[in-house]
């Protein structure tokens, strides 16, 4: 059998279900593969030593002639923000160290309902606070097809982890586009589903208005498998939308048919497609754009005036929310304590606490955040930013009133070198442009790759973005133009990852 | 217009709960001021008529049965406390010296 690790798991789905390989074999593959190279990329921070155990108990389950889901007995890597009972949870951060929940978050406890191993949990900056995977306290992702460079964030080690092999599913969680800038920068796909698809009940909250959990593959259709099995609506979870929704990998397998590009109506953001971008990311996707109009789609330019405002609003709230949300963090009830000296108050030690527990880019969000929301600048920074939000979602009601769906470069350059912005927080910030105003607006978007940059042969990754709700049509149009590069270039775009067995670069 | 001083920061460290050195006031006095001044553009964009968006998908009254579920026992809860007696999280005192 060839290596296993390199198959979608939709492939490895129908090895498992036709007996040709256990799940045993799979899970023992991924765990081998993690064990190669990991000390070179820093994708996990914790490996499960419960996956083999799951494993053998879902083949003795399908022996039995147990009716299983698709996914059943395929290993699944969990990004640290979530909670598990079996694991520590730390948000990538020092605050948290060595903290096992009482509880699963819910799309954890699906996957386990699913009967799918758990690999381990993945690496990403300190509480989603970041680009690039480099402000985690456990030390740095690399990028899978240069490891002098990032992985993207904060989602790095989720994106690393399933770009070089060691799981074919992952999950994630996107603020201001942690799934899917991640995706792009290492040829994967990943998608932000609409804000209240899947339930957040268990992931330790950066900004609770913004956050979603969804997928990490490296095909559409894994994607909506995943989706599939983590989506739909949870009682534990108030935000949480009660709606029916479809089979998103029936959406996928739709688009994979070729019909779904006809007359189909594409939107480029004027305001996404900028000049300043890189010239590798620019081309790529003007050539997408004119495959879709040979496909017979309709290529329609539209204006969001207000996405202007988007990067400034959206680190208002972010840090808003963050600041409050992070007051958990108290030294009282989990987590790390630091006592200081002589007789000292629980302010004393909760001031203490956070100084030693919180990172640099974590304590400046906070204070930030803390003046956004102080007497007499509230009206100001937090109340003029969610008017922008607003406006935000009135350019994006626009649009969608003229095409089906929109679609921009997933960020405005190819992953960069390890330590390049580490000293520009602001840098760092407007490299999310891209990706904010979905968060702001709610809606689901996803990232595919569509190729690699002349300049650096890194992966670049388009977005596509649907009206709230509608985050089928992101999984038939994602599979549609994917199933079209495939054609075209002759194999997956996975199927281009440089080789790398661990060792040196 | 950013009015961000050393002061600013030690008073929003002390709201926040975070003890910084005098090098973090220091940077952190500059990076805010800095950031202040980039974010401050959100006012050029909206204007009294706009009403605000707390919340990207609109919901009323979320509700549920009024009836006890999922709860963690003390001995779950307690699990992860830096410092317990066995059934409360001790802390150190809430007051400190009179002045």
């Amino acid at each position: 059998m060839s290596d296993l690790t390199r198959l979608s798991a939709a492939e490895q789905s129908a090895l498992l279900e036709s007996r040709e390989i256990s799940s045993v074999e799979l899970t023992k593959a991924h765990l081998d593969r993690i064990a190669e190279t990991d000390s070179d990329l820093g994708a996990f921070l914790h490996v499960s030593d419960d996956a083999l155990t799951i494993a053998d108990e879902v083949d003795a389950a399908r022996a039995g002639g147990v009716s299983l889901n698709p996914l059943a007995g395929i290993p699944v890597a969990v990004k640290d923000v979530l909670c598990t009972l079996d694991m520590p949870s730390t948000a990538g951060s020092k605050i948290l160290e060595g903290w096992v929940p009482p509880y699963d978050a819910t799309p954890v406890a699906r996957l386990r309902t699913a009967r799918m191993p758990l690999l381990g949990k993945t690496n990403m900056d300190e509480f989603a606070m970041g680009s690039s995977t480099e402000h985690s306290a456990y030390g740095i992702t690399r990028n899978s097809w240069d490891r002098t460079r990032i992985p993207g964030g904060s989602g790095g080690g989720s994106a690393s982890a399933v770009g070089a092999f060691q799981a074919s599913l992952a999950l994630g969680s996107d603020t201001g586009g942690s799934i899917r800038q991640p995706a792009a920068f290492t040829g994967t796909v990943g998608m932000k589903p609409t804000y209240g698809g899947v339930s957040r009940y268990g992931a330790i909250a950066l900004a609770s208005s913004l956050d979603q959990i969804g997928p990490v593959t490296r095909t559409v259709l894994d994607a909506g498998l995943l989706h599939d099995i983590i989506g739909g609506y949870d009682h534990h979870d108030s935000t949480s939308i009660s709606d029916e929704w479809p089979s998103f990998a029936d959406a996928a397998r739709r688009g994979a048919r070729g019909e779904s590009l006809k007359g189909l109506r594409v939107g480029v953001v004027k305001e996404l497609d900028l000049s300043g971008f890189q010239p590798g990311v620019t081309a790529r996707f003007h050539e997408t754009l004119t495959m879709l109009a040979a496909e017979g789609a309709e290529i329609v330019d539209v204006s969001a005036p207000n996405f202007e405002y988007a990067v400034a609003a959206y680190y208002l709230i972010l840090t808003a929310e963050a600041s409050s949300n992070l007051a958990k963090f108290d030294s009282v009830r989990f987590g790390l304590r630091v006592t200081p000296n002589g007789t000292p108050t629980v302010e004393d030690v909760m001031s203490a606490t956070r100084e030693v527990g919180f990172g640099a880019e974590a304590k400046r969000r906070i204070i930030l955040g803390t003046y956004a929301l102080s007497a007499g600048y509230y009206d100001a920074y937090y109340g003029s930013a969610q008017k922008v939000r607003t406006l935000i979602q009135r350019d994006f009601a626009a649009a969608f009133a003229q095409v089906d769906v929109l679609v921009s470069p997933t960020a405005p350059t190819t992953a960069w070198k390890v330590g390049e912005n580490l000293d520009d927080p602001l840098a760092m910030w407007l490299s999310d442009i891209t990706t904010i105003p979905v968060n702001m607006a709610g809606i689901p978007g996803i990232s595919i790759p569509i190729g690699l940059a002349d300049e650096d042969n890194l992966p670049v990754g388009l977005q596509i973005m649907a009206p709230a709700r509608d985050d089928a049509r992101l999984y038939e149009i994602g599979a549609a133009i994917e199933a079209l590069l495939d054609a075209k270039r002759g194999s997956t775009f996975s199927a281009l990852t440089p080789a790398f067995t661990g060792g040196a670069n | 217009m950013s009015d961000i001083t050393e002061d600013t920061v030690r008073h929003l460290a002390n709201l926040a709960r975070i003890a910084l050195t005098p090098e973090e006031v220091t940077t952190l006095t500059s990076e805010l001021a800095a950031i202040v001044s980039a974010v401050e553009k959100v006012n050029e964009a909206v204007s009294a008529d706009v009403p605000a968006t707390s919340h990207p998908i609109p919901m009323e009254n979320v509700w549920r049965e009024d009836v006890v579920a999922d709860e963690l026992t003390s001995e779950q809860a307690l699990t992860g406390a830096p410092d317990h007696d066995g059934s409360r999280f001790r802390v150190t005192a809430i007051l400190g010296e009179e002045a």
